[in-house]
């Protein structure tokens, strides 16, 4: 049985900030859905179904906001999902509504993920209360850098690769409009002075908290036939989850992420992803996961991902370009920040990312994962239908 | 030429008023291995898990992460969840089944609606601007759209407590009190914890595990407007417009399970699906006898595929429902093979 094949045929954001005061929650992701519906130059009448999604309900305090949100973006009298998988689920959100394409359920779906953190405060809405977390453990931060400090030891890194990392993803956000970092005096020095949080995670290599939403129109070959701009095309889609603690977990190096991405390459015929594939949009909140991941995907052989880092191989004029938006790093509201990956690499390909695009992007991954390195999403994207 | 897809299995916990003594993952766990076992397949062998559940329910974000190591995902496994009734799941299940990347799927969901007081946490699924902060609750919502059914000439209170009668296998004097005017307490679902799960297979696979598949003919579901202010409470257009998408007009149904938490609501389902007195409505007893919040939903297509598989039903219709009076509705249309 042959599958359809999916295209991103238009794309929308909100300018990521700290707080959208101005707007509701219904307003923050309409105004991302309405750009993804002009970019593809549809109305919503044009779209069969939607498929939304968001991390922990307890950010906005909204049980369930689909419910709420149904008639903000045109779902009335249409079918609408609510997807949550953690940190990867804007990554998720997207891969269920291609399925709906790729299955011929539907022609075309409106996909949205969307955070409006302003509305309560993350850090402690991720702090589980005792017994089920550690007390200590306060945030994502207590949980990772752990890890880090595994990774640096395991792959003997110097402990300037995470300021590198999150100088870059800072520089690369300005060429982006809709990052929500915009530090025009950035140096070097300036991250490497800024205060440890969680060693050895220094302020300046965290994630900000935004207010945001992404959103994608995704439709079939004829949808694809009728786009007004080149539609990016998906070679492959995956989602591997595995247990949050158990004694043979590699939390430097998941399994379940290496299972994504082989099954990712498999589906997209990649068998040599550093040479195939053209740049990476990949989930960083904190930076050392820059080189992690670059080992976890295949790009590197491990223990070696920091060298691609140091050797500048991941800048924007570099060889493999990693998180040309500005990444998580630069914007993150959490829910919608897998698909913002996901989008980017399909803007890419697409030839539309305006000063951060990747000279002939081609194919282009983005990557998406969440809990604690458990629950990861990936696709694909190219700029020619798969063969 | 589209793929075959059934329900094979299906299993759920002996719902109880409270299982406080049992975390989520320990109510769980015992389904996902009957479920498992009626099949013979191991975690290893299933293509395709997706779960349904609610953080709000459980009092601490992402608690469905737990509910995966009770699955044993490992090696890892395609995983996903939805944070809506575990119908939404097994929706989910199906389209990726229909895009042949996956031959078997595992559904679950559940829900412990005790920790908290269901009534004030389901208030907080409303508009957070204008309604939530009056902390309508699900019970006086339902009895505003109970009231305009009986305004309206649709049923009376006798016909409600009928209902709720027919329901728990008793008789209709025991109906109790008012909770909320006009319903009273036989007209409302108890509050109580459950799981459930469901394994779908496509095609032969089907066949091999399940002597009398229940094969999905149709399945859809559609979301309507939500504020109560803009919808005619005493009907239900999405219900009407899944089950025409679903195919339930184009031959009659034996039987339907009916997610309708209220009385009063399986009279609105009723008229949207054109039931009349020959369609076994809710044998099992419906929500009004077991309502666990995520998982009553899917226990109606584990129930309706049940009967199927037992030759107790041809074709059933299984619906589940989401949000205040009914906002979002979905249909499946099961049948078994000839006989």
């Amino acid at each position: 049985m042959s599958k359809e094949p999916v295209a991103v045929v238009g794309i929308g954001q909100t300018k990521h900030v700290a707080a959208r005061r101005d707007v509701s929650i219904a307003g923050l992701v309409r105004e991302a859905a309405r750009r993804a519906l002009d970019d593809a130059e549809l109305d919503w009448a044009d779209v069969d179904a939607v498929v939304i999604g968001k991390a922990p309900d307890f950010f906005e305090g909204v049980m369930m906001p689909e419910l709420y949100l149904a008639d903000a973006l045109g779902a009335v009298g249409k079918p609408m999902l609510r997807v949550h998988t953690a940190g990867s689920v804007g990554g998720s959100t997207a891969l269920v509504a291609a399925s709906l394409v790729a299955a011929r359920v539907h022609g075309t779906v409106l996909t949205l993920a969307f955070e409006k953190q302003s509305e309560s405060n993350a850090m402690w809405g991720l702090s589980l209360p005792i017994p089920f977390q550690q007390p200590l453990l306060a945030g994502a931060g207590g949980f990772f850098a752990p890890h880090v400090r595994a990774y640096m030891r395991r792959s003997g890194a110097p402990d300037t690769v995470g300021s590198l990392v999150a100088f870059k993803d800072r520089r690369n956000a300005l060429k982006n409009p809709y990052a929500h970092l915009h530090e025009h005096d950035i140096t070097l020095d300036k991250v490497q002075a800024s205060p440890m949080l969680w060693d050895p995670i220094r302020y300046s290599e965290t994630c900000p908290s935004s207010d945001g939403a992404c959103a994608m129109v995704l439709t079939d070959r004829a949808g694809a036939a009728r786009a007004p701009r080149p539609p990016a095309w998906m070679h492959g889609g995956a989602m591997r989850s595995e247990p949050t603690l158990f004694a043979g977990k590699d939390c430097v190096s998941p399994r379940a992420g290496k299972d994504c991405a082989a099954d990712v390459y498999r589906q997209a015929g990649i068998s040599d992803p550093r040479r195939e594939i053209d740049a990476v949009e990949m989930y960083v909140p904190f930076s050392w996961y820059e080189p992690m991941w670059l080992e976890n995907l295949g790009f590197a052989d491990e223990g070696e991902g920091w060298k691609l880092t140091e050797a500048g191989v991941t800048e924007l004029d570099g060889d493999l370009p990693v998180d040309m938006s500005g990444g998580v790093l630069s914007t993150n509201p959490i829910g919608a920040s897998g698909m913002i990956r996901f989008a980017e690499a399909a803007l890419q390909v697409r030839g539309q990312a305006g000063a951060h695009q990747v000279d002939g992007a081609r194919r282009v991954l983005g990557h998406a994962y969440g809990g604690g390195s458990q629950f990861f999403s990936m696709w694909l994207v190219g700029s020619e239908p798969p063969g | 030429m589209t793929r075959e897809i059934a329900v094979v299995a299906f299993a759920q916990t002996d719902h109880r008023q409270s299982m406080a003594e049992l975390s989520e993952v320990e109510m769980l766990m015992p389904v996902l291995h009957e479920v498992l076992d009626r099949t013979g397949l191991k975690t290893a062998d299933i293509d395709f898990t997706c779960s349904g559940s609610s953080d709000y329910l459980a009092g601490r974000a992402f608690s469905f992460t737990l509910a995966l190591d009770g699955v044993g995902a490992w090696p890892p496994i395609s995983e996903s969840h939805v944070e809506m009734d575990g119908a939404w799941a097994l929706y989910e299940a199906w389209v990726k089944l229909r895009t042949g990347d996956a031959d078997t799927a595992l559904v679950y969901s559940y829900g412990k609606s005790t920790p908290g007081p269901l009534r004030d946490v389901l208030t907080r699924q409303l508009d957070p601007y204008y309604v939530a902060p009056l902390w309508p609750d699900s019970v006086a919502l339902a009895a505003l759209q109970a009231q305009a059914l009986i305004d309206a000439g649709d049923t009376d209170e006798p016909a409600l407590a009928a209902v709720g009668a027919r329901s728990r296998g008793a008789d209709s004097a025991g109906q109790g009190d008012y909770v909320v005017r006009p319903l009273r307490t036989g007209d409302c679902p108890p509050v109580g914890d459950g799981a459930a799960a469901v394994i779908l297979a496509a095609g032969e696979r089907a066949r091999e595990l399940c002597e009398r598949p229940a094969w999905i003919r149709g399945i859809d579901h559609r979301i309507e407007a939500h504020a109560l202010g803009v919808r005619d409470l005493t009907d239900s257009p999405s219900t009407r417009l899944a089950a025409e998408k679903a195919g339930l007009f184009q031959q009659p149904v034996d039987t339907a399970e009916l997610h309708a938490p209220f009385s009063s609501q399986e009279v609105v389902l009723r008229k949207a699906l054109g039931l009349d007195d020959s369609v076994r409505v809710n044998p099992s007893g419906g929500a009004l006898v077991a309502n666990p919040v995520m998982a009553a939903g899917l226990i109606r297509v584990g129930e309706a595929a049940a009967r199927i598989h037992r030759g107790e039903s041809d074709r059933a219709l299984a619906h589940a429902t989401s949000g205040p009076c009914l906002q979002q509705n979905l249909v499946a249309v099961l049948e078994g093979d000839a006989r």
